[in-house]
């Protein structure tokens, strides 16, 4: 019986067993080490994400190699989100060292679930199966409800950490039920094979689009777009900020993948009906984020409606690959939406990554009035600061200034003019609250004096992050290039 | 002589009326211990129905997880909380309706499932096993081959499920006295007993007319 089984390929899995192994590791090397100990939990954690970026950057090959029963995927779209995760989350940990030490809340707990929901990411963005998709973003998830909860002697934090628990179960409860669905229909839960079955026109069709109606529902809900967005704000202002550091910026990546493996790997041949969803989305997005966000005066708050906007133009990329039954603009419009997710990570980061400067022991910079004078108290800052602003509000020559325009492109390319002007017209609306910081920063007498205090390798790759912002909008190129060169390799 | 076939009709039909019946006890019994127990006899019944579709290996697992350790879990905290069953039933008769319209609306809805085109009997037909099938064996085969990444991935979520629990709920006090059975056996005689060097000490002579204490130490 157990004759034909094949032991799976494990090469291409790699970089996950070197991760969930170390992940392991750490722990048990950390429960040895005291409080002042601590860096070196910190350095083992970077330590293990380098290996993992060697693993994968050895093992990329170019080819679309499947293991695990088919249930795993080693391709160049993988492998390069999965790079960039690492990168991700190397800059999240050297961002929150001082924040966490400062407030005693670097506890080995803290690296080994951030290493955990690492791991969750790269399940969801190899997976060939949406078991395995399920069971990544559930891995990514507990993690994240339970590090949102670190500071557990902090009301907001936990009340933030139980609205996110309570409708992030719902969500999966949602995603589950579609899968099911399609499940139902298609009698395989491999993406390849749903795939397959759609071609073939074997499934029943009502059983799918009821199905997809949840999948789409459960995908917004983690990725927050309206009118699944609830949690965002209060989850991103809750959450101590290295956290909302760690949520609102890597996670985008592997929802992305999430979205890319069900719906264009997956469920291409229903595009016609999930497009439509998505849209709607994608507009409500747009105008809801950059609207509420203009009334915000807390900046993670602020952030979090400018999350829901970005993600709304993410979603707006989606919609424009498939028109009619032409496929022909699929490459354009998924490659613009990969430059889109990776191009936010960048800003998101930085734009955590000064809140986090600003603040130091038992003061939070979380209030948009911190910001005021930064440029007198630390010109290099104040210009980051100002590089993501104005990258997120869509200025030209930063990097969000194209991925803004390659998605527009690919909208109007697909014929949809109408939506392209009105999402133009929300980001000119949205560009007045992320201008309003450059103002406050540049134009009003600092309301707090006190110096940075921040370590020096922070303010390093702060800096590095910012000059990224700019470089990455002048010279645009390679990144538009490696992402349409890595969708090419793997579609 | 009764064919096989009906043989097991019959048992079918006796573990399910004992099944209902205990249900059906586990909402009217007075004393909520017995209420726990009629359940039990529930998941047994249940149990001895899988047995019947030839999944062995569920009916065992029903049994030793959910009868074994769910319930006697459960006993214990009936047993320790002092239930006022009387003031629960209290309005029973006022939330009946609503109940009622529950348990109508799930009765519905499973009959549009399994009656349906998609999902009904028709649509999805009961295999044939053959003979010398064994369910553990297949379950077994399944999770440590094809399915053996998802299990694996599973099991690191119930690590982080721990990872989380112990985290959120450990608290050490300051103010706690506890042992510290390392120390206490790593203690050497040096530590507790200290050796005096002292000059002898003579006995005063006793005076007159005062008792002695003791019986003169």
């Amino acid at each position: 019986m157990l004759n034909n089984f094949i032991t799976p390929d494990l090469y291409p899995a790699a970089a996950e067993l070197f991760l969930a192994a170390m992940a392991c590791v750490i722990l048990l090397v950390d429960a040895l080490l005291g409080h002042a100990q601590r860096w070196i939990t910190a350095a083992l954690t970077v330590i293990t994400l380098i290996g993992c970026l060697l693993i994968t950057y050895h093992t990329m090959d170019g080819q679309v190699v499947l293991t695990f029963s088919n249930m795993f995927v080693d391709d160049l779209f993988g492998d390069f989100l999965k790079i960039l995760l690492y990168l991700a989350v190397i800059v999240v940990i050297i961002y929150s060292r001082d924040y966490l030490r400062a407030r005693s809340l670097d506890k080995g707990e803290y690296y080994a679930l951030v290493l955990f929901a690492t791991l969750g990411m790269m399940v969801m963005i190899t997976a060939a199966s949406f078991l395995t998709i399920y069971l990544g973003l559930e891995l990514l998830s507990l993690s994240l409800y339970a590090l949102v909860a670190i500071d557990r002697d902090s009301p907001r934090a936990t009340e933030a950490a139980m609205k996110y628990f309570v409708l992030g179960a719902l969500a999966s409860g949602l995603l589950l039920y579609g899968m099911s669905m399609v499940y139902g229909a298609t009698g395989t839960l491999e993406i390849g094979g749903v795939a397959q079955a759609l071609h073939l026109g074997v499934a029943n069709k009502t059983v799918l689009v009821f199905g997809l109606v949840f999948v789409v529902a459960g995908l917004a809900f983690k990725l927050g777009a309206v009118p699944f967005h609830m949690w965002v704000p209060d989850v991103y202002q809750g959450a101590p900020t290295p956290i909302t550091l760690l949520i609102g910026s890597a996670p985008k990546l592997a929802a992305f993948a999430m979205a890319m493996r069900m719906l264009v790997y997956g469920l291409l041949e229903l595009a016609e009906h999930w497009q439509s969803m998505l849209m709607l989305l994608a507009v409500l997005s747009i105008a809801l984020g950059n609207l509420v966000a203009i009334a915000q005066t807390n900046i993670k708050r602020m952030l979090a409606y400018s999350a829901i906007s970005h993600m709304g133009f993410l979603l707006l990329a989606l919609t424009s690959g498939v028109v009619g039954p032409d496929k022909h603009f699929a490459l354009n419009a998924y490659s613009s939406a990969m430059y889109y997710v990776v191009a936010y990570v960048l800003m998101s980061l930085g734009a955590f990554g000064s809140v986090l400067l600003l603040s130091r022991a038992g003061y939070e910079a979380e209030h948009l009035d911190d910001f005021k004078g930064l440029n007198q108290r630390s010109p290099l800052f104040a210009a980051v600061m100002l590089a993501v602003m104005f990258s997120m509000a869509g200025v030209p020559f930063f990097v969000g200034f194209f991925a803004k325009f390659s998605v527009l492109l690919a909208v109007i390319d697909a014929g949809y003019l109408w939506v392209a002007i009105f999402a133009v017209l929300f980001s000119l609306i949205g560009a007045f609250y992320y201008l309003r910081v450059v103002k406050y920063m540049y134009f009003d007498p600092p309301a707090d004096v006190a110096p940075l205090e921040a370590g020096l390798d922070m303010r390093f790759l702060l800096a590095v992050n910012g000059a990224a912002i700019a470089l990455f909008g002048i010279f645009p190129d390679a990144l538009v290039s490696l992402c349409t060169y890595a969708l090419l390799r793997s579609l | 002589m009764i064919p096989a076939m009906e043989f097991k009709t019959f048992i079918f039909y006796l573990f399910a009326a004992i099944m209902l019946f205990a249900a059906l006890r586990v909402i009217t019994a007075r004393n909520p211990v017995h209420a726990a127990l009629y359940l039990v006899l529930a998941f047994f019944n249940a149990a001895g129905i899988w047995m019947l579709l030839q999944a062995e290996f569920l009916a065992i697992l029903l049994v030793m997880v959910y009868v074994g350790a769910v319930m006697v879990l459960f006993l214990f905290v009936v047993m320790m909380l002092d239930i006022d069953l009387d003031r629960l039933r209290h309005r029973f008769w006022s939330y009946l309706p609503l109940g009622a319209m529950i348990g109508v609306l799930m009765v519905v809805e499973m009959s549009l499932v399994l009656g349906g085109k998609y999902f009904g009997i028709e649509a999805l037909p009961g295999q044939s096993l053959p003979d010398g099938y064994s369910n553990t064996r297949e379950l077994g085969r399944l999770l440590y081959t094809e399915y053996v990444y998802p299990f694996e991935l599973a099991s690191v979520i119930l690590l982080v499920g721990i990872i989380a629990a112990v985290h959120l709920t450990l608290r050490r006090r300051k103010d706690t006295k506890y042992q510290k059975p390392t120390a206490q056996i790593h203690i050497r005689r040096e530590d507790r007993v200290r050796l005096v060097k002292m000059a002898p000490e003579k006995d005063e002579p006793v005076p007159q007319g005062v008792e002695t204490k003791e019986g003169g130490q």
